[in-house]
C-alpha cells in the first residue's frame, strides 16, 4: 500500500532526530516567521523545511530565491544554511534562470506568489517555463495582495468577494492550466491545509529535472479568508478533490512497495526516485498532457478543486542539457578554462587584416 | 571658417588632391550596396592608405534611403568629415538633394538617367549608363540591381585609380567561399571599370596612391572589438535581447564563443548565452547569475537601459557583480535608432531609484572597447557591482582602422570571495561588513560547503549580516560605506588620457568616439592659432586628475553628442567650484561628430 511507503524514512541508521547526512530538522529551519498567526504561507514553510530533512538535501547545495510579497518573504523562514535571494516584484524567475547557469549543481526553489508570478510576473514566469529551467518553483496562492492590504489578485475567481463586499468581475489565470500549455514538465496544484500531499509533492518536484511548478492553495487568513472567498481554508477544505494519493519512495530506500495491478501509477524521477499515485475513481493519467489540460479546464468550468500531481514529463529536457554546459559550474570555471590562448586571438587578428 | 589645415597646400601636388577626401555613396536600404562599400573601403586599406568607413542608414530593412562614407586620408584621420568631395549619386529618391548639398568643385557620379548635370553645372559629373551595364553583365534581371553596386564601384576605382588586384583580393573576401559570387561580382567590376576607361574624361583632383601605413592593422567595428575582449575576459553567462545598435555585440560574441570556448576534451560549451524575453529578464538572468559567481553580462541599448533601471539599483544596493553594454542611440522614447549619440551618460550613471550611482567606463576607440570589456569585468567583481560601458552606434557598428589588440597581460580579478577553507579560517562571516575599509565587504558564493557560507540577499533594508532591518544607523552606515566604495573606485577605474600643451589656457575634454574628432580639430585649432590641451575621460567616477587639469586652464570645452551637456553637467557637480570655467560643444543630429564643427564652434566662442 501506498500510505506505508509514505511513512518509511530514517532507516540509514543515522540518530534518532537525524536525517540520512545526521542533520537535524532544526537545522533546516530560517528566522522566526512574520506573517500573519495562521498563515497558510507557514504552513507550506513548514513542509519545505519537512521535505527537504527528509530527503537529506544538503543545504548548501540549495539557493532559495524568492520576487515581492508576503510569499516571498518566506525563504527567509527556511534553509538558513541556504543562500537566499529576494529580487524584485515578479522577476525571480530571470535571477533562477542566470544562477541555473552559473552553477548546475545548485538546487533551486523559488517561493512566488499570486501576484508576484500571476501579475506583474506572467511574462518571465511563462518563459522560465518555456526553457524548462530545472527548478522547484512554488506559487503561494491566496488570491489577494496581502502586503499592500487586499486588493484582488489575478488569480482570484470570477464572483468571489472581498472583505469589503467587492465583487471580482474578471476571470483567473490558471497557473497550473498555463503552465502545461507552455511546456512546463512538472504541475502540481496542492492545498497549505493538505500537508500530507504538499510534502510528497514538494519532494517529487525536488527529484524532477526541471520546472516544478506547485500552484498551492495558501489562505490569506486576514484579507481572504472569509465567507465568499473561494480561496479560504473553509472553502478549499470542503471542495478539495484529490487526484490521486501520492506516496514518494527516495532513491536512497530500497522499498518494496506492494500495490494491487492497475490500482497505482509509479512514475520513476529522474535521480532515481519513484512516485505512487494511487488512483481515485477517476483513473487519473498525469502523463497525458491533453487529458490533464482537459481536466483543468473541466474543474475551472465546473468550479471543481481539483489537487494532485496534474502533469508530469520526466523525458523532457532542461535548459542546461539544452546549452550543453561542462559539467562543472560555469561560477567555478578558472582562468585557463576562460581565456582562449594567444593563438587564439592572433588567429583572429589575423582575420581582420 | 573653412580653411585651415585641411585645405592645406601641401597636400595638392600639381592641382592634384592625394590620400585625402571623401566618398559619399548614396543608395536604397537592402539593394545590397553594403557589400560593394566594402569593398570599395577595403581596397583602400589594402593598398596602405588609412580609411574609415560609415554606415548612415535608417532603421528600416529595404527602401529607405542610405548613405555610406568613406574616409581617406593621409594622415590618419579617422573621424566622420563634414563636407563630401565625391558623390556616387546611386538613389533616385535623394539624388536632387545630395548634388544639391555638394560643394563647388567635388565629384558626382551617377546614372545618366538622372541628369543630374541639368541640377548642378558647378560640380563634375561623370555619368553611367548602369542599367545597360548590368544588362551586359548578366542575363538574370534578379541579380541586376545587386551588380549595378559592383558597377559603380569599378566606375569609382577607374576614376581613382584604385589597385585592380586589390579590388579583386577584396571580392574574394567579401564572397569568401561563394566562388559563383566572386566571378559574378568580378565580373560587374569589370564591367565599370571598363567602361569608365573608355568614356570618363577625368577631370577632378582626387586621386589615390599606394602608401605604407595599414601594414599590420585591422578592421573591425567597436561591437566585435567588445565581444572579443568580453570571451578573453572569461564572460561565462551572457544574456540579451535584440537591440538595434547592440545586437551584433552579442551576436559577434556567440560566433566567437562557439569557435574558442567549447571545452575540447568533452565538446562541451564554457558558457551559456540566452536570448531573453526581454530587458528587464536579461539583466535579471545577468544579476543571478553574477550573484552565483559567473562572470556574467548583458548588452543593450537606450530603451534597454531603461527598461533595467529597477535591477540595475537592485544590483548596485545588494552587491552584485555584472557587465552592462550599453551602445548608445538616440533618444529620448524610441528616438532614431539607427543614429549616434552620447546622450545616456546620465541615465547610466544614476540608473535607478534611490541614491544609486554606477561606475562607467566610456571607451573611445575600438581598441578600447576589447580592453574596457576586460576591464569591466574585473571592476564588476572587484567591486561587486553592476558596471556600465558606454559605447555607441558609431564605434559600435561602423569600421574602424585599429592596430591589432594586445593579449591581456593581467590576470582576472575575481575580487573579494571566500572560500569554504577562508570561513573555516576566519570563523565569522559577516556579508556587508567593511572588513578592509575600502567599502568592499567579502562575499560567498552559492554552494560553498561550509555552515557560515549562507546569506540571504534582498533588496530591502539590510545591516552588516545581511538581515532585514529598518533601523536609520543601519541604513545610514550602509548607504554611507556604498559610497565609500564608489570613492575607491576612483583608484581602480580607468585614468584618462591626457595632452597637455604648454601654455595653452584652453583645455578640452571628451569621451568616447568624439575622440577622433577632437584630435582632428586640436590640429585644426592649432592651425589657427588656438593652442589646446586634451583630456579624454575614461570612466566615472572621474578620478583625481580631473580637478588638476580643469584647475590647470582657463577655459574649458566640453565636447559630447548629446543635447544638455551631460559629461559637463557631471563634472560641475564634481568641481562646482570650477562651474564658471566650462563651456559646451555639443553635437546631437545623429550624424557622428565631425572635426570641423569642433573648430568652428570653439573658435566661434574664443573669439
Amino acid at each position: 500500500m501506498v500510505d506505508t511507503v509514505v511513512t518509511s524514512k530514517g532507516s540509514s541508521g543515522a540518530a534518532p532526530g537525524t536525517n540520512r547526512l545526521g542533520l537535524t530538522m532544526a537545522e533546516y529551519k530560517g528566522a522566526p516567521s512574520t506573517l500573519c498567526d495562521g498563515c497558510g504561507h507557514d504552513a507550506i514553510t513548514s513542509q519545505i523545511i519537512k521535505a527537504f530533512f527528509e530527503l537529506g538535501i544538503e543545504p548548501h547545495r540549495v539557493a532559495k530565491l524568492s520576487g515581492i510579497g508576503c510569499s516571498s518573504k518566506t525563504p527567509a523562514y527556511f534553509l538558513n544554511r541556504s543562500h537566499g535571494f529576494n529580487s524584485t516584484h515578479g522577476r525571480m524567475p530571470s535571477v533562477a534562470t542566470g544562477a541555473a547557469m552559473a552553477n548546475r549543481q545548485l538546487l533551486l526553489i523559488g517561493v512566488s506568489g499570486d501576484g508576484d508570478t500571476a501579475s506583474i510576473g506572467l511574462g518571465q514566469f511563462g518563459h522560465i517555463l518555456r526553457r524548462n529551467i530545472p527548478m522547484i518553483y512554488v506559487v503561494e496562492n491566496n488570491g489577494v495582495y496581502g502586503l499592500t492590504k487586499g486588493q484582488f489578485s489575478a488569480t482570484a475567481d470570477l464572483g468571489s468577494k472581498l472583505k469589503t463586499g467587492v465583487m471580482n468581475d474578471l476571470p483567473p489565470i490558471d497557473l497550473c492550466g498555463l503552465a502545461i500549455e507552455l511546456g512546463c514538465s512538472f504541475v502540481a496544484r496542492s492545498f497549505a491545509g493538505d500537508p500530507k500531499q504538499l510534502v510528497s509533492l514538494l519532494k517529487a518536484a525536488a527529484s524532477h529535472q526541471g520546472t516544478a511548478v506547485l500552484d498551492v492553495i495558501s489562505p490569506c487568513v486576514t484579507f481572504n479568508n472569509h465567507e465568499g472567498s473561494t480561496k479560504s481554508y473553509k472553502y478549499a477544505k470542503e471542495m478539495e478533490i484529490p487526484l490521486h494519493e501520492i506516496g514518494y519512495v527516495p532513491f536512497f530506500e530500497q522499498v518494496t512497495v506492494d500495490y494491487e495491478p492497475g490500482a497505482v501509477t509509479e512514475v520513476e524521477m529522474h535521480d532515481g526516485s519513484r512516485i505512487f499515485l494511487k488512483k481515485t475513481d477517476r483513473n487519473y493519467d498525469p502523463t497525458d498532457r491533453l487529458g490533464a489540460l482537459n481536466t483543468v479546464h473541466k474543474a475551472q468550468a465546473e468550479k471543481q478543486f481539483l489537487t494532485g500531481l496534474i502533469y508530469i514529463d520526466e523525458t523532457k529536457p532542461d535548459f542546461t542539457t539544452l546549452m550543453n554546459l561542462v559539467d562543472e559550474p560555469l561560477a567555478s570555471l578558472k582562468e585557463d578554462q576562460l581565456r582562449p590562448p594567444k593563438e587564439a586571438l592572433d588567429e583572429i587578428m589575423a582575420s581582420l587584416m | 571658417m573653412k580653411t585651415l589645415a585641411a585645405d592645406s597646400a601641401q597636400k595638392l601636388q600639381k592641382g592634384r588632391i592625394v590620400n585625402d577626401f571623401s566618398i559619399h555613396v548614396a543608395t536604397v536600404n537592402g539593394s545590397g550596396s553594403q557589400s560593394s562599400n566594402n569593398v570599395l573601403m577595403r581596397s583602400i586599406f589594402q593598398m596602405g592608405i588609412p580609411v574609415s568607413g560609415k554606415n548612415l542608414f535608417p532603421s528600416n530593412i529595404a527602401g529607405l534611403p542610405t548613405w555610406f562614407t568613406i574616409r581617406v586620408n593621409k594622415d590618419g584621420y579617422i573621424a566622420r568629415k563634414r563636407n563630401v568631395d565625391i558623390l556616387v549619386a546611386m538613389n533616385p529618391q535623394t539624388a536632387v538633394e545630395d548634388v544639391k548639398s555638394l560643394k563647388e568643385g567635388s565629384v558626382c557620379v551617377s546614372p545618366v538617367e538622372l541628369k543630374l548635370d541639368a541640377v548642378r553645372d558647378d560640380v563634375k559629373h561623370y555619368q553611367v549608363p548602369f542599367t545597360e551595364l548590368a544588362a551586359q553583365a548578366t542575363d538574370q534581371i534578379k541579380l541586376r540591381k545587386l551588380l549595378t553596386n559592383m558597377i559603380y564601384v569599378g566606375a569609382v576605382a577607374e576614376l581613382l585609380q584604385i589597385e585592380e588586384p586589390e579590388i579583386e583580393a577584396s571580392i574574394r573576401k567579401q564572397f569568401e567561399g561563394k566562388a559563383k559570387a566572386i566571378d559574378l561580382n568580378l565580373v560587374a567590376v569589370k564591367k565599370g571599370r571598363e567602361w569608365a576607361a573608355e568614356n570618363f574624361k577625368k577631370e577632378d583632383p582626387f586621386y589615390l596612391e599606394r602608401m605604407n601605413e595599414t601594414a599590420g592593422k585591422v578592421i573591425i567595428d567597436g561591437n566585435a572589438a567588445a565581444a572579443i575582449g568580453c570571451m578573453f575576459a572569461g564572460a561565462t553567462v551572457v544574456t540579451w535581447y535584440p537591440i538595434t545598435p547592440s545586437s551584433s555585440l552579442c551576436e559577434t560574441l556567440i560566433d566567437y564563443l562557439k569557435d574558442y570556448r567549447i571545452d575540447k576534451k568533452s565538446g562541451k560549451a564554457t558558457y551559456a548565452v540566452i536570448q531573453a524575453e526581454d530587458e528587464l529578464a536579461a539583466i535579471g538572468m545577468a544579476l543571478g547569475a553574477g550573484w552565483a559567481g559567473a562572470r556574467s553580462m548583458t548588452s543593450t541599448s537606450g530603451p534597454g537601459i531603461s527598461l533595467m533601471a529597477e535591477f540595475a539599483g537592485y544590483g548596485y544596493f545588494t552587491e552584485i557583480p555584472t557587465v552592462i553594454f550599453d551602445v548608445q542611440r538616440v533618444g529620448p522614447s524610441t528616438g532614431m535608432p539607427t543614429r549616434t549619440s552620447q546622450a545616456d551618460i546620465i541615465s547610466a550613471h544614476f540608473l535607478s531609484h534611490g541614491d544609486t550611482k554606477h561606475i562607467v567606463l566610456l571607451p573611445g576607440s575600438v581598441e578600447e572597447c576589447y580592453a574596457m570589456a576586460m576591464a569591466a569585468f574585473d571592476l564588476a567583481e572587484r567591486f561587486q557591482t553592476p558596471v556600465f560601458v558606454l559605447s555607441d552606434l558609431d564605434l559600435g557598428m561602423n569600421n574602424w582602422m585599429s592596430d591589432q589588440f594586445p593579449y591581456p597581460s593581467k590576470p582576472f580579478d575575481r575580487g573579494k570571495v571566500l572560500s569554504a577553507e577562508e570561513l573555516e579560517k576566519l570563523g565569522i562571516f559577516e556579508r556587508y561588513r567593511d572588513v578592509d575599509g575600502d567599502g568592499i565587504c567579502y562575499r560567498t558564493l552559492p554552494g560553498t560547503n561550509h555552515p557560515l557560507a549562507a546569506y540571504f540577499t534582498r533588496g530591502s533594508g539590510h545591516n552588516e549580516r545581511a538581515a532585514y532591518t529598518e533601523r536609520p544607523d543601519d541604513y545610514e552606515n550602509l548607504m554611507k560605506r556604498l559610497d565609500k566604495k564608489f570613492q575607491t573606485a576612483r583608484k581602480y577605474v580607468p585614468a584618462p588620457d591626457i595632452a597637455k600643451q604648454a601654455g595653452a589656457g584652453v583645455g578640452i575634454i571628451a569621451f568616447g568616439s568624439s575622440h577622433f574628432a577632437v584630435k582632428e580639430a586640436r590640429d585644426q585649432l592649432k592651425a589657427g592659432n588656438i593652442a589646446t590641451s586634451y583630456m579624454r575621460v575614461k570612466a566615472l567616477p572621474f578620478t583625481d586628475d580631473l580637478r588638476k587639469f580643469v584647475a590647470d586652464h582657463d577655459r574649458i570645452y566640453v565636447v559630447e553628442q548629446n543635447r544638455d551637456a551631460q559629461l559637463r553637467d557631471l563634472i560641475r557637480l564634481e568641481l562646482p567650484e570650477y562651474a564658471t570655467k566650462l563651456r559646451s560643444v555639443l553635437h546631437f543630429n545623429g550624424l557622428p561628430i565631425d572635426a570641423q564643427s569642433i573648430t568652428d564652434s570653439i573658435t566661434e566662442q574664443e573669439r
